[in-house]
């Protein structure tokens, strides 16, 4: 397997703030790579550092094996980039913007015509061709910003929260366009704050504060919580999770009326939360050993306070 | 480094273009600003005085003074507006600033003319505005000094039979604008003001406006060069200033009736250069600016200020004192100013206007590369 993205160590810094803190991962080819994390986590740097428009203050980086800071420009003209601000013209329309971007990637005239058809067609833009991009709803901006990043047919696509604000129903056929680029060997490296979404992702790193705390498949990065995830269901939920933090018997976190509860082991978990409830006087509905989600390992693994 | 692409270039010049054409503000500033301007300034700064509000108290009512009166009366220069009956009345007139100037005649004034007695008229004026007071009381000491030398041209030809020849006599011809009306000179100068202003301003919204919305993140993410992207973005607005110079060219001629002397191809020849220089500057601004009001201010104190106040066009450089001439060399408004002068008024080419035609040259070439130079292919 060849490596499309690789990092050593990169680090970028505004003034005092560190945005990015001595990151170092590595994409395969192919791969839909995740970066997930919070707002302000440093995604959107990673991204600007790796299409060649910002300067690390240290360490290096390679996309399909050309130097971020040396090749910066040569590196343009194998990826394709979306923006998390929406980043094209809304008084052009569809068509013009993504004639924009064709000459600006070079793309040959021949075959043009039917690449813009295929990429209308398959972001379900062909009825709206001649409509002002600014008149588009914010799910079908984000799949013309994709169309218009993939109309020189990249290596390596990079996608800054693309389904930021996007409806359920746009945000799957924008997957849906994803998994048939993967087919095609594109290699998608996508940011998200979205837990959910990170879950479609082949590998994910997870960043935070600038730091990436684990990297691995998603089912690897569940496989970092030691332990049993327990989830209680009990009166009072609000209270009761006060309750058992206070009795410091794991990682406590509230997911709406249920609370999870990470314990070193099951049975002695779940008959230790069992006993505090009892004792204060709460009702408890159950307890069950549950299959732990994304949002489980970061409310675990992040420092407490963060999450 | 490769070449210019000129695909690319091509590219970012048609949707700079579309952005124009959709954007009816910015057709109306590009189109209608540059005449509204040529109309404002054409017909409001004369420097032409006629018709110079005048009260005339003549207490004498005698043929001699009703003579001079009708001297006052005949000129263009004043209209006779107030008929006051007292010193007070006269200068109400002057205070209301109902007129600018009072004629008093003394009561004994047609008697000792018809006796050939010295005699005094008294002029009073409000000083306020000295250039026009002054240039009002030539007019006024003319015509007062033109009837008084009639009367002794008068008696000398009643004493010897004939008229006396007068010992000097100034024969003057205004060369370049024989008329001298000032409109001849300023709308040359006025359109180099203009096309300055206009130019600038149109241009240091385009790259500021991209950071500003975010396309410019887009942008440069995307193998385009920072000279494929300015040049680019130059090619609608050269169009756009192209046109404007072209109804300002038809405005003076048709409208201020100002004749073309010169050759009408090194008028838009030198032209096309001049703007480059002025696009150029406001895309430097542009870069440097990144917010749009910023950068609209900024080209408007750093264009309009400079070309209208030390270009020549209002102040003769001749006369500012030295520093602030060494300045003026530093604005190329000067250069356009002299050379559309020439080239209107007195018909000089580039046999005599080479010097001006070259430093512009120098200023556009200069402004352009430190505009492509200024933009950088990352973010801060």
């Amino acid at each position: 397997m060849m490596e499309t993205v690789r990092t050593q160590a990169l680090t970028r810094r505004f003034g005092e703030l560190v945005a990015l803190d001595q990151l170092t991962l590595a994409v395969e080819e192919g791969e839909i790579f995740g970066l997930v994390g919070p707002d302000g986590a440093g995604k959107t740097t990673t991204m600007r550092l790796l299409t060649g428009i910002l300067e690390p203050s240290s360490g290096e980086a390679w996309v399909d094996g050309l130097h971020a800071v040396r090749d910066a420009e040569a590196i343009k003209d194998r990826i394709g980039y979306m923006a998390q601000r929406f980043g094209l013209y809304p008084d052009l329309t569809v068509q013009e913007n993504i004639d924009f971007y064709a000459d600006l990637y070079e793309v040959p005239k021949a075959g043009r015509s039917e690449r813009l058809e295929r990429l209308l067609a398959f972001s379900n833009l062909t009825p709206f061709r001649r409509r002002l991009a600014g008149n588009l709803s914010g799910g079908m901006k984000q799949k013309l910003g994709l169309a218009c990043a993939l109309i020189h047919t990249p290596r390596v696509l990079f996608l800054d929260e693309p389904t930021n604000g996007v409806d359920p129903v746009s945000r799957r056929d924008f997957w849906r366009i994803l998994y048939q680029l993967q087919q095609e060997r594109v290699t998608i490296f996508v940011s998200t704050a979205y837990l959910d979404e990170a879950e479609r992702c082949n590998r994910i790193g997870l960043l935070h504060q600038g730091r990436l705390m684990a990297c691995d498949t998603v089912d690897g990065v569940k496989g970092l919580l030691k332990g049993s995830l327990l989830e209680v269901r009990c009166e009072s939920p609000r209270r009761a999770a006060l309750l058992l933090r206070a009795a410091k018997i794991g990682s406590v976190a509230l997911f709406g009326d249920r609370i999870h509860v990470l314990a070193e082991n099951a049975d002695r978990g779940r008959s230790g939360v069992e006993a505090i409830l009892r004792a204060e006087g709460f009702v408890c509905h159950g307890v069950d050993v549950i299959e732990p989600t994304l949002e489980d390992v970061f409310t675990s693994a992040l420092p407490s306070g963060a999450a | 480094m490769s070449a210019l692409n000129l695909r690319r270039l091509g590219a970012v010049a048609r949707k700079e273009f579309i952005h124009v054409l959709r954007d009816p503000r910015a057709l109306g500033i590009a189109i209608v600003l540059p005449m509204i301007m040529l109309m404002i300034f054409g017909y409001a700064l004369t420097m032409d005085l006629d018709r110079v509000p005048l009260a005339i108290w003549d207490q004498s009512r005698t043929p001699q003074s009703r003579e001079l009166v009708s001297r006052f009366e005949g000129s263009r220069y004043f209209s006779v507006v107030a008929r006051p009956g007292s010193y007070a009345e006269a200068e109400d007139t002057l205070a209301r600033g109902q007129t600018m100037m009072a004629l008093v005649i003394p009561v004994e004034f047609g008697r000792r003319v018809a006796s050939g007695r010295k005699t005094q008229v008294q002029v009073l004026t409000d000083g306020s505005d000295a250039n026009t007071t002054t240039l009002a009381l030539s007019y006024a000491d003319a015509i007062v000094r033109n009837y008084s030398q009639e009367i002794l041209v008068e008696k000398a030809r009643r004493l010897t039979g004939r008229p006396p020849a007068l010992p000097l006599d100034l024969r003057f011809r205004a060369w370049f604008n024989t008329d001298m009306e000032s409109r001849i000179f300023i709308v040359p100068g006025l359109i180099a003001v203009i096309m300055m202003l206009i130019t600038a301003l149109l241009t240091s919204l385009t790259v500021a406006r991209e950071w500003e919305t975010g396309t410019m993140e887009q942008l440069i993410s995307t193998p385009l060069r920072g000279s494929e992207l300015i040049l680019g973005k130059l090619a609608p607005y050269f169009a756009i200033g192209m046109v404007d110079m072209l109804l300002s060219v038809l405005a003076g001629r048709f409208l201020f009736d100002v004749p073309i002397r010169g050759s009408l191809v090194l008028l838009f020849g030198v032209s096309a250069i001049y703007l480059v220089g002025a696009l150029s500057l406001g895309i430097l601004i542009s870069t440097k600016a990144k917010t749009q009001l910023l950068a609209s201010q900024f080209a408007f104190v750093a264009t309009f200020l400079p070309a209208f106040l030390l270009s020549g066009f209002m102040f003769d450089i001749a006369n500012m004192p030295k520093a602030l001439q060494a300045v003026t060399y530093l604005i190329p408004a000067r250069y356009f100013v002299t050379f559309l002068r020439g080239l209107y008024l007195k018909g000089t080419g580039l046999a005599q206007l080479w010097p001006e035609c070259l430093l512009m040259v120098a200023f556009g070439a200069l402004m352009l590369s430190l505009a492509i130079r200024s933009f950088q292919k990352r973010l801060a």
